[in-house]
């Protein structure tokens, strides 16, 4: 596990550290940063993180578990989010639940074999007005049916 | 029907329009223009005040009154902090102002910096919002090189420093406090009140915090003025309110209205009534901790007070229509979940009544309800009201004990067979 920051991920974090009157207060935008590029926090990501804006390890690994967008395992190539919550069940969200479900062949929170997908069960995403709704990595899509899954799934590569 | 006046959304057709040349095609920044060459600060803030424009996040709180609470004179730096965490479920209304017309934000936040006197003000937004953070930060590189941003803004002698900063996916960061911490580099764990933000807000300094809403609408009011702007709405809330309409009608989506405008008409005249002629069953008025109305009290005036005349609120204004065909219990476990989710676990009442509420309600959903099964969720959530650091506590209590007053009779028949939709 090779944890040390690069020579320009390290620029990125000081840059970023400079938008505030306090380094720590930039940690969340910081850790946005490495798992964009390493797409998870390790443990020696956190010590070097934690290192850089001059806290202790405890406060990353504090912020690192409280919020569901930081990842502490790699996840799938793919990561779908599909919105659980009640108008995207009121349009028949759950269906679509079950339908990825079967489709991928895991469960919510699993990844499959090949490494592509992981599919997550998420609150509101703030899409209700295209209920049932999922994101891909950052991307949104809504007014989904099971056609439309199947055919998204079927365009990525 | 209401006539639809437009004030946020009416050039919202326009393509290119988060762009600051559309912006400034459409008039865009001449509020700023006015506000720094004829107003002094405490004539914005009295503006804002006069127009009666209640905070569009969910407490409604008059937004000049807050901003009067910051104390005068710099002898530490002053924070403006921007509410764009949108999570309440129902509500995606931010989102559209910061996608289609983040110049629009960005003069509301000038404005009120001016009006405030402060220098630093940061944007916190919702995680999972990534590409528009992305748009937002192109309008601010826009913004800061036309000089609406940065040093001495078109030459008045006032600065301010607008940063983008982006959460990670906790619903509780849209309390004020948990925003704070988390803005901070912390877990999203609120505060104890008092100190209130307006003394000890952001890095302990004094901290103005406003949704993304309640702020687009400022450069409209000082542009048109207070007057007109209450002529938008009503006399203690002044405006238009931009209403998200989900779940069973046939056009869901985004309606701009006049503050007042009845929960019916919106249901069936805006949003085109319910989906496929499905019968009305209830209705969330404004996000899910609101609580809940049955069929027969929709004819309300969707405004902060007319709504909570009638035991509910107005919110986030994120209204979503539930039909007969749904299970109340099936909105109950969507509830339930969500709560003993996004509870942050400092607070015991909160953390653990909402996961007990959450075990209850998927054991009665499992078909292993019992008699005393509403009573207990009933007690749990007045356990939890009133006790907690947060209104998170109140919010997870709200919905649950109104499901509980106003549909006990289906509750107490579904634990019969355990129904609950395939």
């Amino acid at each position: 596990m090779n944890a040390a920051l690069s020579e320009a991920l390290a620029k990125k974090i000081d840059e970023l550290a400079a938008r505030y009157p306090v380094k720590q207060a930039a940690l969340l935008p910081v850790l946005h940063l490495v798992q964009n590029e390493k797409g998870f926090l390790s443990p020696g990501d956190e010590q070097a993180v934690a290192a850089r804006l001059g806290i202790l390890p405890i406060k990353v690994r504090e912020v690192v578990t409280f919020y569901t967008m930081f990842h502490r395992a790699p996840v799938g190539k793919y990561h779908i989010q599909v919105c659980t919550n009640l108008s995207c069940s009121l349009a028949g969200g759950d269906g679509l639940v079950e339908h990825l479900k079967a489709r991928l062949g895991i469960p919510l929170g699993g990844t499959t074999a090949d490494g592509r997908f992981t599919l997550t069960g998420v609150e509101c995403l703030g899409a209700c007005e295209t209920a049932p709704c999922l994101m891909i990595n950052f991307d949104y899509y809504g007014n989904l049916d099971a056609a439309g899954i199947d055919r998204i799934l079927g365009e990525l590569s | 029907m209401t006539r639809a006046p437009k004030v946020l959304t009416e050039f919202f057709w326009l393509e290119h329009l988060h762009r600051i040349e559309a912006y400034l095609d459409r008039g865009g920044y001449q509020a700023l223009k006015k506000a720094l060459t004829e107003m002094k600060p405490g004539e914005v803030q009295e503006e804002v005040k006069k127009a009666g424009l209640r905070g569009r996040g969910g407490a409604g709180f008059p937004a000049g009154v807050k901003w009067g609470f910051i104390p005068k004179g710099a002898d530490r730096p002053k924070y403006l902090c921007i509410n764009a965490d949108e999570g309440e479920p129902g509500t995606f209304k931010d989102k559209y102002i910061l996608s289609h017309d983040p110049h629009l934000l960005i003069e509301g936040i000038v404005l009120a910096a001016y009006a405030v006197g402060i220098h630093c003000a940061y944007v916190y937004i919702r995680g999972e919002y990534e590409m528009i953070a992305r748009r937002l930060e192109q309008a601010l590189a826009e913004a800061y090189a036309k000089g609406f941003l940065g040093r001495d803004i078109l030459g008045s002698g006032f600065d301010l420093e607008l940063v983008v900063h982006r959460g990670a996916g906790a619903y509780i960061c849209g309390e004020e406090t948990s925003l704070l911490e988390s803005l901070e580099g912390k877990r999203g764990n609120p505060r104890l009140k008092p100190p209130f933000p307006a003394l000890v807000g952001l890095f302990q300094c004094p901290t103005v915090i406003n949704n993304v809403e309640t702020l687009a609408d400022v450069p409209f009011i000082v542009r048109m003025g207070a007057a007109w702007f209450l002529e938008q709405g009503l006399p203690k809330d002044g405006g238009t309110r931009l209403f998200g309409v989900s779940g069973a009608v046939a056009k869901p989506g985004l309606y701009e209205l006049p503050a007042g405008t009845s929960l019916r008409e919106i249901i069936y005249a805006h949003a085109g009534g319910m989906k496929d002629g499905r019968k009305l069953k209830a209705v969330i008025p404004g996000g899910m901790s609101s609580p809940i109305l049955r069929a027969d009290e929709i004819d309300v005036a969707m405004d902060v007070d007319s709504i909570a005349a009638v035991g509910s609120m107005l919110g986030s204004a994120g209204i979503i229509v539930i039909d007969e065909g749904t299970p109340i219990l099936h909105v109950l476990r969507k509830v339930a979940k969500f709560y003993a989710h996004e509870s942050c676990g400092q607070c015991t009442p909160c953390r653990l009544g909402t996961s007990w509420i959450h075990k209850i309600v998927e054991r009665m959903a499992a078909g292993g309800g019992t008699r005393e099964d509403v009573d207990t969720l009933v007690r749990l959530a007045g356990n939890i009201k009133g006790r907690t650091l947060c209104p998170l506590g109140d919010a997870a209590a709200m919905p649950v004990e109104a499901i509980a007053r106003k549909f006990r009779t289906e509750l107490e028949a579904s634990l019969e067979g355990g129904a609950v939709r395939p």
